[in-house]
């Protein structure tokens, strides 16, 4: 056996070279191995194509106009021409019934709302302004947030301090209620929203999307707050600051890159949330508004039908379900694929 | 006056929709034989109430009793009958609270005479038509035991002016026009004589829709001891055959027996059948349909929509006893708004005239069951009417029989209006958004680009008659009933020059039309109705024809009221200024 004197005389063996991961490359190689996360992603692109897909559904499966009324049309169902909206039967006729589900892709497949239009067409039509809303509204929202906690958390102080109440206050409301009362002043006495040469009107969908954005923007400002307080008290930005780093480099090179993971952990949950808070702004009629559709306005519509055309209702129902359901679990991928403590393992 | 959701000063409109004795199966021979038994008194109730016939007094007292139940989704507003302009609560204080003279509460067409109640007679007006003495009848009460005098009635018109509320009716009477919130004097418009009961009413030009107005509640005696000032929620005492218990808009409004009534005119006012009577408020109306199924209540206030899929359901032969279906004489339209392009221009309102499709429209009001479309100011049915429908496709101009595209794109094309913006002013209830979007749909039809402006139906109202906002809409929605049946209340009040009130929200020509000659031929049919009622109402037809012409709306559809009772009410009668008269139901 060598002693040590004879293993120094000789040297150090011989080993294989360390490959340096990037953090980035290590998450979504984690997020990968995540077959639960990928089936949500791949679920939630899933309802993304088929909202995109909407005018082509419209136009060359269904063959309809989904936004005009449609109260004197026609349409075949089991081969025979029928009136898609049906007047009560007995002898007091009340009442006109949309046709229900016909389950043909060609012909009114969920059947027809109130005012005779396929519900079908307008459950993707509504996907795409439920998602371009919850979407929309979420970065906007983590967007306004991160600005608003670099802001605070580097600065500190006063700055802090009047930030921190202004979110407060924003937070102390009921979410909806101050939703719903902000969507009533812009769409009521205003017709939408102006800010200097900005204007959006009542009818846009960046209306909706601006005051949900507004709402929540407290909800990711304290957690990105939180993690900015942290990272500007580490080694690594002092030695920047010595080294006579400025402000904007310090919060742009050495916090941002930082906490920018914990905003991507918060986005899909937002995403989750806004589409929420959509539908249920839609669903008061203070939210997407005519001629725009929206999940939560096909429900809407669908309730004086509840008892005769279910469906109506239902179908939104569902696709808010999974693509809320996809988002969650994709939000806890992330989320998990992201985790620091995660880093400390030894890969090989 | 426009109808429910309760509300405001005017009323929100009602929407589409928005019974006797059945065999149930399994009935026992002896159920039967009560139930026969039921219908002979059923028959003797119906019809006109007949307080000399001894058989009818003993059928009507057997139908005494019980708690009727009524439910609404929303209150009436304030209670103070001197502002409530809501047929909500009217229909409640026609079972509380008299008038010199009213409407009969009788079923069907002798339902819109008018009778004397608290007068003893309706007098011969002399003085030129100006003054109307009547005479008081002698022993009645207030339900707070308080006798009725003469004078009662000039606190109740001082107090039409010092309550904030319409004022219209009454502002013929001397002195009505230096009344204010702050004070009245009528001691000439109204002079009282408790010594020699009689009330003398001097007016500063004839009227002859003063029997009509002073049948409205707002002209129901109260104390003369009453508060000058808005009483809110507190009902003065009236002589009716019920008196209000309590009133919470939140929770409900119950009322109960006058102790003090007697029976003096059974035309005028009859005693009741129902013990007491309750409505309440808060239930979506789905659920108020569920309970009036289950026998839970009594009626569906007949100012709710019925959700369409609950419109299906009221045709199972199950329910056809209880569902009672009525013309109103009531229009729902779109207002053009004529101080602005392209609406401003003849040829493009008429262009949408033609391009409406009122088939659809009826549909979106719940079918032809339940919607009558129409073209024309005046409803059918009412005086003076006489169909006419300029806007179809064919030459039959007497009713409408579907849209006339072609004439319509031509028209705009004429107009010089083609492609223009035009805003779309509707409420953001279900029927309310597919109406705005159905004539959205007709506008682009035909070359201009229109949009929605969705409002809740508390605002939406005010906010197009608001002349403020009138930069904000090209179209508006509308409905209107009758206030008594007489041509001015459509012709007059909706589209005459002298209803457009400049920045009030209480402008109901929301169109903001006037034409001249048109208003002049008015101001003649008004003269005339005094000496010439005939030649007045040929110049009503001719003025509901040019009114039409002029297309200062786009008439949709004259509605039609359902009332949906449970099984175990009866004696169901239909007052043409009224509806459903609650008092006269009775419950086995």
């Amino acid at each position: 056996m060598a002693t040590l004197l004879e293993q120094a005389e000789v040297g150090p063996e011989p080993t294989s070279a360390v490959v340096g991961r990037n953090p980035w490359a290590l998450a979504g190689r984690r997020l990968r191995r995540n077959r639960i996360a990928l089936a949500a992603l791949a679920l939630f692109l899933l309802i993304v194509v088929l909202s995109l897909a909407a005018p082509l559904y419209a136009k060359y499966v269904a063959h309809v106009n989904p936004f005009p009324p449609n109260l004197n049309g026609h349409t075949v169902v089991n081969g025979k021409v029928v009136a898609v909206m049906q007047q009560g039967g007995g002898t007091l006729h009340l009442g006109e019934t949309p046709i229900g589900p016909t389950w043909d892709l060609g012909h009114y497949f969920l059947g027809a709302d109130s005012v005779g239009r396929d519900v079908g067409a307008l459950l993707l039509y509504g996907g795409r302004s439920s998602l371009l809303v919850g979407i929309g509204s979420a970065v906007l929202c983590c967007l306004a947030a991160t600005v608003v906690a670099l802001i605070a958390g580097f600065f500190g102080g006063v700055v802090d301090a009047v930030l921190s109440r202004i979110m407060d206050v924003i937070w102390a409301f009921p979410v909806y209620l101050l939703a719903i009362s902000i969507s009533t002043e812009l769409l009521t006495h205003s017709n939408g929203f102006q800010f200097g040469p900005l204007h959006v009107s009542a009818s846009s969908l960046w209306l909706p999307a601006v005051i949900i954005a507004f709402i929540f923007v407290p909800y990711v400002y304290r957690p990105v707050r939180g993690q900015v307080l942290a990272v500007v008290n580490k080694e690594f930005v002092e030695a920047s600051v010595a080294q006579g780093a400025g402000n904007m480099r310090l919060i742009f090179s050495e916090i941002l890159p930082n906490v920018v993971s914990t905003v991507i952990v918060l986005l899909p949950l937002m995403v989750a949330t806004t589409i929420l808070t959509e539908s249920a702004l839609s669903f008061l009629s203070v939210g997407v508004q005519p001629p725009n559709v929206s999940w939560g306005t096909i429900i809407q519509d669908g309730t004086s039908l509840l008892y005769t055309r279910p469906w109506v209702s239902i179908a939104p129902g569902i696709m808010i379900l999974l693509t809320v359901l996809s988002l969650n679990v994709l939000g806890d991928g992330v989320r998990d694929a992201l985790d620091p403590r995660a880093k400390l393992r030894i890969e090989g | 006056m426009k109808l429910p959701a309760a509300r405001s000063a005017r009323l929100q409109p009602r929407s589409w929709r928005r019974p006797r004795f059945r065999h149930r199966s399994g009935l026992s021979a002896g159920a039967a034989a009560l139930g026969a038994l039921t219908l002979i008194l059923a028959g003797c109730s119906s019809g006109s109430p007949s307080s000399s016939s001894s058989s009818s007094a003993t059928a009507a007292a057997g139908h005494k009793g019980g708690t009727f139940t009524i439910l609404a989704n929303s209150a009436f507003g304030v209670a103070d009958p001197a502002q409530n302009y809501t047929l909500q609560q009217w229909q409640l204080l026609i079972d509380t609270h008299d008038g010199l003279v009213g409407f009969a509460k009788v079923g069907g067409v002798p339902g819109s005479k008018i009778v004397p109640d608290l007068a003893t007679s309706i007098p011969t007006p002399t003085n030129g038509g100006k003054t109307y003495l009547f005479h008081i009848r002698k022993g009645i009460k207030f339900s707070n035991g308080q006798t009725l005098k003469p004078s009662d009635f000039v606190r109740t018109f001082e107090r039409q002016f010092t309550v904030p509320g319409p004022t219209s009716f009454y502002s013929g009477l001397i002195g009505a026009d230096k009344c204010s919130t702050k004070g009245c004097d009528l001691s000439k418009g109204v002079v009282a004589d408790d010594s020699a009961y009689t009330l003398t009413l001097n007016l500063t030009a004839p009227d002859p829709e003063l029997m009509d107005q002073l049948s409205l509640p707002f002209a129901f005696a109260v104390p003369g001891n009453t508060s000058l000032k808005l009483t809110g929620n507190n009902v003065p005492p009236g002589t009716g055959p019920y008196m209000w218990k309590s009133y919470n808009p939140n929770t409900q409004a119950v009322l109960v027996r006058n102790p003090y009534f007697h029976v003096w005119d059974a035309t005028a006012q009859p005693d009741g059948y129902p013990n007491e009577i309750i409505e309440k408020f808060g239930l979506q109306v789905s659920d108020e349909v569920r309970a009036v199924q289950n026998g839970q209540a009594n009626e569906v206030f007949d100012g709710d929509q019925i959700p369409s899929d609950q419109l299906s359901q009221l045709n199972s032969p199950k329910y056809a006893s209880q569902v009672h279906v009525n013309t109103l004489t009531a229009d729902w339209y779109f207002a053009l708004n004529t101080r602005r392009p392209p609406f401003n221009n003849l040829q493009a309102r008429q262009a949408i005239n033609y391009a409406s499709n009122r088939a659809a429209l009826v549909k979106i009001a719940g079918g032809s069951s339940l919607a009558v479309p129409t073209c024309q100011i005046l409803p059918p049915n009412y005086p003076s009417y006489t169909p006419y429908c300029p806007y179809t496709a064919g030459s039959d101009h007497t009713k409408w029989t579907g849209p006339d595209l072609a004439k319509a794109k031509q028209l705009v094309q004429q107009s010089g209006t083609a492609g223009m913006k035009v805003v779309v002013n509707g409420t953001n209830d279900q029927v309310g958004k597919a109406l705005v979007e159905q004539m959205i749909s007709d506008l682009d039809a035909i070359g201009y680009k229109a949009t929605p402006q969705l409002l809740s139906n508390s605002v939406q109202y005010p906010f197009v008659q608001n002349s403020s906002n009138s930069g904000k809409w090209n179209v508006g929605w509308s409905a209107w009933y009758q206030d008594y049946p007489a041509q001015s209340d459509f012709l007059n009040v909706l589209l005459g020059c002298g209803t457009i009130h400049p920045g009030s929200d209480a402008s109901p020509n929301i169109a903001a039309f006037c034409d001249k000659s048109i208003q002049s031929k008015i101001d003649q049919a008004e003269t005339m109705a005094a000496t010439d009622p005939a030649g007045a109402a040929t110049l009503w037809t001719q003025i509901d024809h040019a009114e039409t012409d002029a297309a200062p709306w786009v008439d949709m559809y004259n509605p039609k009221q359902i009332d949906f009772l449970s099984s175990n009410v009866h004696g169901y009668l239909w007052n043409p200024q009224w509806y459903i008269l609650i008092d006269r139901l009775w419950l086995s």
